[in-house]
């Protein structure tokens, strides 16, 4: 996991203010250790937009990831059975946790997840725009399990082996702890499926309705991605964007098929030249038109953010206030062992 | 007894199951992670979302067990109505604000901390839930206490919201201690240790012991008897409408 | 701002009796009592540890940024710390 410890205590004068002579041998080394696929570090010597990228990227990833607990927390108080009530929560608070995670790993870069916050409620930073979509009934909750998890992990396992150690230490952790989230979503549909004609109903009209905002959580074709090339040379990314989504489909149809339920794709067939699934084409109108802030639940997910934040101020007020009072300063205690 | 569940399984272990009690207890941890569950995307912090989850998550576990003990766990929850819920008050008041809930914690896991480190230790049918139970509690006790430590002596601002929200609280801790049928304790001595612990913690956060009554005409007892206060209702209904809606399906 | 900011803490996890701690990651918390909740919370929810360190991260002193500068680089020519650097006869037990 991250060591935002080793950033900050060292300051950034010793690694961050490269003479101009110093500049290329940084830049050799660099270059190098990603060649040789070696881990960089948080003290290491860095480009300037390998920072930034990885920044924005991880920032978005977090975001996400707590911005992500509104439409499944939706359905907590009304889950319709203890077991799926406990399930559904455990996974909510894994979704905090792998927030913190990665807000952990953000901070090696030197950037406070003050300043993060304040970007995404400022609307200066993304989060996945798949969370801009409702939950409107409870196979939603199960949807997004199989597909929505589904399509996260698909991306995420490459993360594992990201070139910034912190980044792919904490998505270690994240992928095995989201084990349980696709399979739980995915085992929610087949009771629904193989339950009574409304809940089979219930269960088809969730997956109609996801089925194309998991694809476009890959991100736009290749040839318009505006990160992608440089991403995949820095090791920060393993994999194209189309590469991924076809990698998606071609997993979810079989799975579909078990749930006997079907993917609202007339296009969706087997193609065996290419021994792939070809599929329908995606409406990237819609994906762009969500990103933009006009999805359905673009108003209202930033707005529960930004009022959780502003509502608990005087909490976290509280808390440093008495910290003060008692340690001399917060965070001015030794370590604290046990 | 007025539930709806089935009466108690005949006895396998060595003691019978007294519904009643099963019904109380699990019923005020099932209402409580109910309302736990409603922070879920609105706490002050993010390490908190995760700390109150982890709270609910362990109420709910112990609803399970205890439910079950008194018949089908999701008929028991989501088939009874209103009257036939034997919580305490305490544990179905809205969330209010941070302040709310923690006082509501502080209380509650006081209560439950004694009472079930008294069923762990006797060899009724609670013994062994209470025994696993009762280390969750602690902890749960815990949180609330460094919560009312920070939050009483933290800002003046946090002060007055945390001695609003005890005083709010306190009409609901009187019922705690009406015996309830089918538990052995000393619910007199039960009472004399919560004030003694809840006294301490409220002193150390520099806030003051309530002084209103510790009961109200409409409070004393009345959860157990399966009297609620109105924003229940309203829990309930959301809480079940989904299984209502769907008579017999399965999940 | 700043007054709602809560410093970093590093977390230590010991997952096992005999196994040292070893860092699990960080997290905010407003004083050390929290920082330890917290982590239990976070990073022991699924029976990791039985054992946790907090730290704040501003106490702690790190060696310099270049992991293969001359703190590190002599050790690595010594060849005779090592057991393998010994040839020993065939046949010689116990050594």
């Amino acid at each position: 996991m991250a060591t935002a410890a080793a950033q900050r205590t060292a300051g950034t004068e010793a690694d961050g203010t490269p003479d101009t002579a110093g500049t290329t041998d940084h830049q050799r080394a660099f270059d190098a250790a990603v060649a040789a696929d070696e881990r960089i570090e948080p003290r290491d010597w860095m480009p300037d937009a390998y920072r930034a990228t990885l920044v924005r990227q991880i920032a978005q990833h977090a975001h996400s990831e707590i911005i992500g607990m509104q439409p499944e927390a939706n359905w907590i108080t009304r889950a319709p059975s203890l077991r799926r009530k406990a399930i559904l929560m455990a996974k909510v608070q894994d979704e905090a946790g792998h927030g913190l995670y990665l807000y952990s790993a953000a901070e090696t870069l030197g950037t406070s997840r003050d300043e993060l916050l304040d970007k995404l409620h400022s609307g200066r930073q993304k989060y996945s725009s798949i969370f801009n979509y409702p939950t409107l009934t409870w196979a939603d909750v199960g949807a997004i399990g199989w597909l929505v998890d589904g399509a996260a992990i698909t991306n995420q396992v490459p993360l594992c082996r990201c070139s910034y150690g912190p980044y792919a230490r904490a998505m270690v952790r994240i992928c095995k702890e989201e084990s349980f989230h696709q399979r739980q979503g995915y085992e929610l549909l087949l009771a629904l499926g193989k339950g009574t004609p409304e809940q089979h109903a219930m269960a088809q009209d969730a997956v109609n309705r996801w089925w194309w905002p998991s694809l476009m959580m890959f991100g736009p074709p290749d040839d318009e991605s505006q990160h992608s090339a440089q991403s995949m040379e820095w090791k920060i990314k393993r994999h194209s964007n189309d590469e991924l989504r076809q990698r998606f489909v071609d997993i979810c149809v079989p799975q579909a098929e078990s749930l006997g339920l079907t993917l609202p794709d007339p296009e969706l067939r087997w193609n065996e030249e290419r021994g792939h699934y070809d599929f329908g084409p995606i409406d990237w109108t819609e994906f762009w038109e969500v990103l933009k802030g006009n999805g359905p639940c673009n108003e209202q997910r930033i707005t529960q953010r930004r009022r959780a934040h502003d509502e608990g101020a005087w909490v976290r007020e509280a808390a440093a206030a008495h910290a003060a009072k008692h340690t001399g300063g917060a965070g001015g205690t030794g370590a604290t062992r046990a | 007894m007025t539930a709806t569940g089935p009466a108690a399984r005949p006895a396998t272990g060595p003691a019978p199951v007294p519904v009643t009690a099963a019904l109380a207890l699990g019923d005020d941890a099932l209402v409580l992670s109910h309302r736990l569950g409603e922070w879920a995307g609105h706490a002050p912090v993010l390490e908190e979302e995760v700390a109150l989850a982890n709270i609910a998550l362990d109420l709910l576990g112990q609803a399970r067990v205890l439910l079950s003990l008194a018949g089908d766990e999701d008929e028991l929850a989501y088939l009874r109505e209103e009257r036939a819920f034997r919580n305490l008050q305490l544990v179905e008041q809205p969330n209010g604000d941070f302040a709310h809930t923690i006082a509501r914690q502080l209380y509650f896991s006081t209560y439950q901390q004694l009472l079930y480190a008294e069923l762990a230790t006797g060899d009724g049918a609670f013994a062994p839930l209470a025994a696993k139970a009762v280390k969750e509690v602690a902890y749960h006790r815990d949180h609330a206490e460094q919560w009312t430590l920070r939050l009483g002596d933290g800002t003046d601002t946090s002060h007055e919201r945390m001695r609003r929200a005890c005083d709010a609280l306190w009409r609901f801790t009187g019922e705690m201690f009406q015996p309830v049928e089918g538990l052995t304790a000393d619910w007199a001595r039960l009472e004399e240790s919560w004030l003694e612990s809840v006294t301490d913690v409220l002193g150390r956060a520099t806030l003051p012991v309530p002084q209103g009554p510790r009961t109200g005409a409409w409070s004393a007892g009345a959860g157990r008897q399966g009297v609620h206060t109105e924003p229940f209702g309203r829990m309930l209904a959301e809480m079940q409408h989904l299984h209502r809606s769907h008579p017999g399906a399965s999940w | 701002m700043s007054t709602t900011d809560w410093p970093l803490w590093e977390v230590f996890v010991r997952s096992r009796r005999g196994l040292s701690h070893t860092h699990a990651g960080s997290l905010h918390a407003p004083d050390a009592e929290m920082a330890l909740r917290n982590a239990r919370d976070l990073y022991t929810r699924r029976g990791e540890g039985v054992s946790i360190w907090v730290v704040p991260a501003a106490s702690i002193t790190a060696s310099s940024p270049d992991e293969k500068d001359p703190f590190f680089e002599p050790a690595a020519d010594k060849p005779y710390r090592h057991p393998t650097f010994y040839e020993i006869p065939e046949g010689v037990k116990h050594l």
